[in-house]
């Protein structure tokens, strides 16, 4: 315990130190607060009648006239990216430098190195989520002067929660790949890749599938076009970034929870918030799946490495 | 020197698919010796090294330092053994004194004590004034000095050096094995794997011959020359001012003398022990006068050639 202290400590202190840490949470900081609470900002008055509940939330929701720009797409850009930073190099880096025998003939467990890397990692991302979500609130409380609501606060937390899962995906998965692949390189590009592929690729794969099994031709009747869209809808929930679009969908937008394409057909229908236990409920599945993935990830890597003959290269 | 034995091996083998790195190697190190590791590139001795420290686990056979196994038990084993690797790498971002803080505080040491320590550490290295340097400025030599440092903050029963003395210059190398010896003299086992073999010889009590995996021979750099280039025996060479038959006859007679071959006015005489006094004596009493006497004494160079040569053919 006292080896994973240790560990921890001086990874966290590395994480924090490295350049690349702090030029990718500048780009964050100065990106995530400039432009969502100036986007956010202006278009929440518009948009906001009598009836509006959950003024806050819409913060983090609202985006520019591109429709681009919300801050939960901006998370799930940028999370990737700092997950893969964390941890592209965490075990071959160490091999490279030639300081994994060293350590590893401390009298630690093995796996110690794997783990306080990790946790190391996972603090980092959450510190930056955290002040991050914290700094557009106390900005956009001074902008717009609507306080959050007790259950707005709570969705704000799940929030923080489940962008802390998808970056700890991301960083196992880099961790996995860096004790896979003995070149830093190598792993960085095998992440970057995985991350590429389901950005664009899953979406363009779960098109195509949907065509092959459904196709819609030229008039396409109501039934066929749900099923078309269904399997889209499925097949693309193999990517991380679509659990995770999905589930702060669910959280962030209490009006709107449904996320499955059948949900289209009902947009005739009163907004009407759910509870946040509700919205829980909707976001659920994707959440343990993440988690899951996370795990997965993980054990592989700790698996792997615990096996793993520690050669001075 | 007591005759408790600190490190033992019996029938270690550890074999990469087809290839057997070590072939059943049986080695029992006594406490407070200095045993040279000698053999050919891929010879097994960083292999065996890994093994002995429960970084790689054997394919059959066991390996115990103290009475600890190294499969089973080792976060003991590592407590007691400290290792330098043979590309020894440091955080090149930390300072001296801060990558030996790390591994004190693996090694569970109280920030008071190590601090201390770390003090006394570097100025036995030599590196006090690069204290607060930051490694990526240290050369080659004094990375490798400070990797004693790291072996012995530990206060080490047993160390491991693999090939301490590889590629630093002739300087760094006196002062790298000076060190050692100064850790042979704290009553330190230490174990050396090295293909240079004069630097063996200067600190090693005993070695040992590695080749394809198998242990080929055993002993002090005496024994070993002895068994292997004399057949056992004792050579002793005379130079005499002039040659003389009667001479040779008398020597012959000596008990002890099994052969002696005479060129010119030089004796070689081969002999079950050290006969040097008789020789003397015998050569005083026919009135030769002797010029210089002396008894050829075995580099490990020779030993070494011998070994490889012989199994070459």
């Amino acid at each position: 315990m006292k080896g994973l202290m240790s560990v921890f400590r001086k990874e966290l202190a590395d994480n924090f130190n490295s350049m690349r840490f702090i030029i990718l949470s500048l780009i964050m900081y100065g990106g995530g607060v400039l432009l969502t609470i100036f986007v956010a900002a202006q278009n929440i008055r518009s948009g906001v009648t009598e009836t509006t509940q959950f003024i806050f939330l819409r913060l983090f929701t609202v985006s520019g006239d591109s429709q681009l720009f919300s801050f939960p797409f901006f998370m799930s850009f940028f999370i990737p990216i700092l997950g893969i930073v964390l941890g592209f190099d965490a075990i071959n880096g160490e091999r490279t430098s030639g300081n994994l025998s060293r350590i590893s003939s401390q009298p630690i467990y093995r796996d110690t190195v794997i783990n306080g890397k990790f946790l190391a990692g996972l603090v980092t991302i959450a510190i930056l989520v955290i002040s991050l979500v914290m700094l557009i609130s106390g900005i956009g409380l001074r902008m717009i002067g609507v306080p959050p609501g007790p259950d707005e606060i709570l969705r704000l937390f799940t929030f923080i929660f489940i962008t802390i899962i998808y970056g700890a995906f991301w960083l196992a998965l880099a961790i996995l790949f860096s004790v896979f692949f003995d070149r830093i390189a190598t792993s960085a590009l095998a992440s970057i890749g995985v991350w590429i592929f389901v950005l664009i690729f899953v979406s363009l794969i779960a098109s195509v599938i949907a065509s092959v099994v459904a196709p819609l031709g030229q008039n396409p009747g109501q039934a066929l076009q749900i099923q078309h869209d269904q399997i889209v809808s499925y097949v693309s929930l193999i990517s991380p970034i679509v659990l995770y679009g999905q589930s702060i969908q669910a959280i962030l937008i209490p009006s709107h929870p449904v996320m499955f394409v059948v949900s289209l057909y009902y947009t005739g229908l009163e907004p009407n918030p759910l509870p946040l236990n509700q919205s829980l409920l909707i976001a659920w599945p994707q959440i343990i799946s993440l988690i899951a993935l996370t795990a997965l990830c993980f054990a592989g890597s700790y698996i792997r490495f615990m096996r793993e003959e520690i050669r001075a290269t | 020197m007591s005759d408790k034995v600190i490190i033992e091996t019996r029938d270690l083998v550890k074999s990469y698919g087809k290839f057997v790195a070590v072939d059943r190697l049986n080695l029992s190190i006594t406490e407070g010796q200095v045993f040279g590791f000698l053999g050919p590139n891929g010879a097994g001795k960083t292999t065996t090294l890994l093994m002995l420290l429960g970084l790689t686990e054997p394919t059959s056979g066991t390996a115990t330092i103290c009475g600890y196994d190294s499969i089973r038990e080792p976060v003991e084993i590592k407590r007691l053994a400290g290792y330098l690797p043979e590309k020894v790498g440091f955080y090149e971002d930390l300072t001296a004194a801060e990558n030996l803080d790390y591994t004190a505080a693996l090694n569970g040491l109280s920030r008071k004590i190590s601090v201390k320590k770390i003090d006394d550490l570097l100025n036995i290295v030599g590196l006090s004034d690069m204290a607060n340097k930051k490694v990526r400025t240290f050369s080659h030599g004094m990375k490798q000095r400070l990797g004693i440092a790291d072996v012995m903050i530990k206060d080490p029963k047993v160390a491991f050096f693999d090939e301490p003395t590889a590629g630093i210059d002739p300087e760094g190398i006196e002062q790298v094995l000076g060190l050692i010896a100064n850790m042979a003299r704290r009553k330190v086992t230490i174990v050396l794997s090295s293909h240079q073999l004069h630097h063996v010889q200067k600190v090693c009590t005993r070695v040992g011959i590695l080749s394809k995996g198998r242990l080929v021979a055993e002993g002090s750099v005496d024994e070993l020359g002895r068994e292997k280039i004399a057949g056992g025996k004792v050579r002793i060479e005379i130079q005499v001012a002039e040659p003389s038959r009667k001479l040779v006859k008398l020597v012959e007679k000596i008990k002890g003398v099994t052969g002696v071959e005479s060129t010119g006015n030089v004796l070689l005489i081969s002999c079950e022990k050290d006969l040097r006094r008789q020789i003397a004596k015998v050569a005083a009493d026919c009135d030769s006068l002797i010029v210089q006497m002396k008894i050829e004494e075995y580099g490990l160079d020779e030993i070494y050639m011998k070994y490889f040569s012989e199994r070459q053919i």
